[in-house]
């Protein structure tokens, strides 16, 4: 019919498949068990309590006075099935408790049996279980499966948010001592050390100034990268794989050029040198809490006017949903700013000012596209305008780059699909649950590789980052496919060099 | 003595109604939401969120964005049940106000649309893999139920007139403390009947997703995160630990 959609005769990918039912097909993932070292660091006990299900059910009890959503969703769900092809982790499985609201049910059925009249009175009319060491079993695996996306939620009459029941779920089972090694060993080492990576402050200084190093011998100009600055206007805190990996150091190196053509003042804080927050995905109102107030311990030491967030999906969800909440008031900050600001806003501010020049073909070897992080997506916004969290990044890789072009329309915005490593999930032994969870996007993404000769994608997510990375290759994309917006801001930015004057030599 | 089998049916029905849906709305009003989290894009102000919500509850704006089919079926029951609830207030008012008369015929094509509805809906249960995998017997006897209760009401419509000046006698009676004789009409029995045990199973069920939506954080809240702080009773308890 359209002669000119290249490729029109091959067979085209769609990112919305639904595969057969395959039940039992994901059972045996499960992510590794944390330490009783990791797990009593929190708080937790060490390992599976003696009266496991006496404690759970209290735990349980105990959300359900704390968390409206929670209550509102385990009673509201009709069982409509309008979320069951929505979750990215059952498009890639087709195992059937991937479907949202058999996840939820896994939680709503002993709810049912020790919170209901009627699952009290007639259990297996309602679909009421007791709780059981399969059921637990089965928790942690399906709970383990669920990236926190909010998917399902765009679509659920009555905006039933899958995350909210697999966060409680996660929380049971670290009250009970069955709590998963990968985020609890990184929450042990932020209150320990300040951030995921267990990075110090003297790495971290002579990281900062190697990057200072590579920018000035690459382009000229003397960027610096300041850490624990005292009276510094600005704070940045950003992931802390961005010290570090390809292509995330890239994009810190592009903030860092946007604060010095702005000739902003700035720095990074040793102490919260953190921006992801895991607190969140294993649902701990305290230790998420715990986590966010070291920023406002940051910002009040070291005397700055705002607070910047780097590119990090879950971790701006924290930052713009609950820093407020968990760690404000910021009376403290200058009233002129939103507490806090991500970068991008810094950096669209700037260019809305024409205040940041830009040579777009350096980034002519690049076609791209964007991925909406889920997080960035579906839980925040940037900008004044709701779905400015949609339209910023976009705006800011139009200033920057030539070629831009969207993944099919209901693969982005607030129909986005996750990478398939989000939620604390971005773990090596769960690389096959991550392989198949990412394969919505990755025929989202061959689309525009087919239609338009894409050839990167671009995100503001450390794990999306780390996740497409270590996936494309799988899906025959290469691994360096995956770029930072700020990395490309970086590529495009034009800096002044500063004059060589002579009497330097002396 | 069947008069006062269904008086009394009915007063004990309506009792168990309003004291579960009341139990019910002030647990969900009463547990705090401690962390901001509408789904994104959400509006800036209440007046959005009214919108939102209205949005929601009138034409089902989320499950049309999720799933036509369903949206379809769903969209209808309910709409038609609305017309059929009106449709019926002429037995509860006297004397039957204007708009409830007018509302009449559209009351008699809205019990088939209603029916049509369920029926869609139930075949989805059935017929679609993954639907069928989430559904339950209670969600087919929800089902059965209301399907009962509109092919019983139908069949008083269009099989077996019973004697509806009878029936509103009863049911002003009823409202006043002192019924008057109910017919005896063995399909207008077993439809009162389906009414009765379909109030009584109301807020033990998911039927309480009509309460729930409206107090659905993440379709209930404003997006101001930033602009006002959000706080929990038993979370600002956590804060006598700050320093500053
Ligand atoms: S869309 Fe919502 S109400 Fe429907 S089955 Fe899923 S969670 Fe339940
Ligand atoms: S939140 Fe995302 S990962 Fe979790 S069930 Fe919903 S769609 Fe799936």
């Amino acid at each position: 019919m359209d002669a000119i959609a290249p490729n029109a005769d091959l067979e085209r990918p769609d990112p919305l498949e639904i595969p057969p039912l395959c039940p039992g097909a994901m059972e045996a993932s499960k992510p590794w068990i944390a330490s009783p070292d990791h797990q009593k660091a929190l708080g937790f006990p060490g390992e599976l309590v003696e009266n496991w299900k006496e404690v759970a059910i209290a735990k349980m009890g105990e959300l359900l006075e704390k968390n409206r959503a929670l209550r509102v969703y385990l009673d509201s769900c009709v069982k409509c099935g309008a979320c069951t092809d929505k979750c990215h982790y059952f498009l890639g499985t087709g195992d059937p408790k991937n479907m949202p609201v058999a996840r939820q049910d896994l939680l709503r059925k002993v709810y049912r049996r020790h919170f209901t009249l009627a699952g009290k009175w007639f259990p297996s009319l309602v679909g009421a279980e007791d709780l059981t060491e399969a059921v637990i079993d089965d928790w942690y695996s399906y709970f383990h499966q669920c990236s926190q996306c909010r998917r399902c939620s765009v679509f659920c009459p009555y905006g039933i948010d899958t995350a909210e029941i697999s966060m409680a779920g996660r929380e049971i089972l670290d009250a009970i001592g069955k709590g998963q090694k990968y985020c609890n060993e990184i929450i042990g080492k932020v209150h320990t050390i300040g951030n995921n990576l267990g990075l110090n402050k003297n790495a971290l200084r002579s990281t900062l100034e190697g990057l200072e190093e590579d920018i000035e011998d690459d382009t000229g100009v003397p960027v610096k990268l300041p850490l624990d600055q005292k009276g510094a206007d600005i704070l940045l805190v950003t992931p802390s794989a961005d010290f570090f990996a390809e292509p995330h150091v890239d994009g810190l190196i592009g903030y860092a050029k946007v604060f010095h053509a702005a000739g902003a003042s700035w720095t990074i804080s040793s102490y919260a040198s953190e921006a992801a927050n895991f607190g969140m995905f294993i649902g701990s109102y305290e230790q998420m809490r715990l986590i966010a107030l070291r920023i406002r311990e940051a910002a009040l030491d070291l005397g700055v006017k705002r607070i910047v967030f780097g590119e990090c999906g879950h971790a701006w969800r924290v930052a713009y949903s609950f820093l407020n909440t968990l760690a404000g008031p910021f009376d403290f900050l200058d009233p002129n700013y939103p507490v806090p600001q991500h970068i991008c806003e810094y950096t669209w501010d700037l260019i809305e000012k024409g205040k940041l020049n830009f040579d777009k073909s350096k980034n002519d070897h690049i076609r791209l596209t964007y991925h909406d992080s889920c997080n960035v997506a579906r839980a925040t916004r940037m900008g004044d305008q709701p779905g400015g969290q949609f339209e910023i990044p976009r705006n800011i890789l139009k200033s920057v780059c030539n070629y831009y072009f969207d993944m099919p329309a209901d693969t982005i915005r607030d129909q986005t699909f996750c990478c398939g490593g989000g939620g604390g999930l971005l773990t090596d032994e769960l690389m096959d649950l991550r392989k198949k969870g990412a394969s919505p996007r990755m025929k989202a993404l061959q689309t525009v590789a087919d239609d338009h000769g894409v050839t990167h994608m671009a995100a503001i997510c450390a794990i999306c980052k780390t996740q497409f990375a270590k996936v494309m290759p799988t899906y025959g994309f290469e691994r360096d496919g995956i770029l930072s917006v700020h990395q490309l801001v970086s590529n495009a930015i034009i800096l002044e060099i500063p004059e060589t004057r002579d009497d330097d030599d002396d | 003595m069947l008069t006062t089998i269904y008086a009394c049916l009915f007063y004990g029905a309506t009792a168990i109604f309003l004291a579960g849906m009341a139990l019910r709305i002030t647990r969900f009003a009463r547990t705090p939401a401690p962390l901001k989290i509408p789904t994104m894009p959400a509006p800036t102000t209440s007046s959005g969120v009214a919108f939102r919500m209205l949005r929601e509850v009138t034409v089902f704006h989320s499950l049309f964005r999720a799933n036509k089919w369903i949206w379809v079926f769903a969209w209808v029951f309910h709409v038609a049940l609305a017309v059929v609830l009106l449709r019926h207030l002429r037995y509860f008012l006297d004397p039957t106000p204007l708009p409830i008369v007018l509302v009449q015929p559209f009351g008699v094509l809205a019990s088939f649309a209603m029916v049509a509805g369920l029926a869609g809906l139930w075949a989805r249960r059935v017929v679609v893999e993954r639907i069928r995998y989430i559904t339950g017997p209670s969600d087919h006897l929800m089902l059965a139920l209301l399907v009962a209760i509109g092919l019983s009401g139908m069949m008083m419509k269009f099989v077996a007139h019973t004697d509806i000046v009878a029936l509103k006698q009863f049911f002003l009676g009823l409202m006043r403390f002192d019924p008057a004789p109910l017919p005896a009409d063995p399909i207008l029995l077993v439809h009162l009947g389906l009414v009765a045990t379909l109030m009584i199973v109301f807020p033990f069920s998911k039927l309480v997703h009509a309460a729930g939506v409206f107090f659905s954080p993440s379709r209930n809240q404003v997006d101001d995160a930033r602009e006002r702080r959000h706080l929990a009773p038993w979370a600002a308890k956590l804060e006598a630990d700050r320093a500053r």
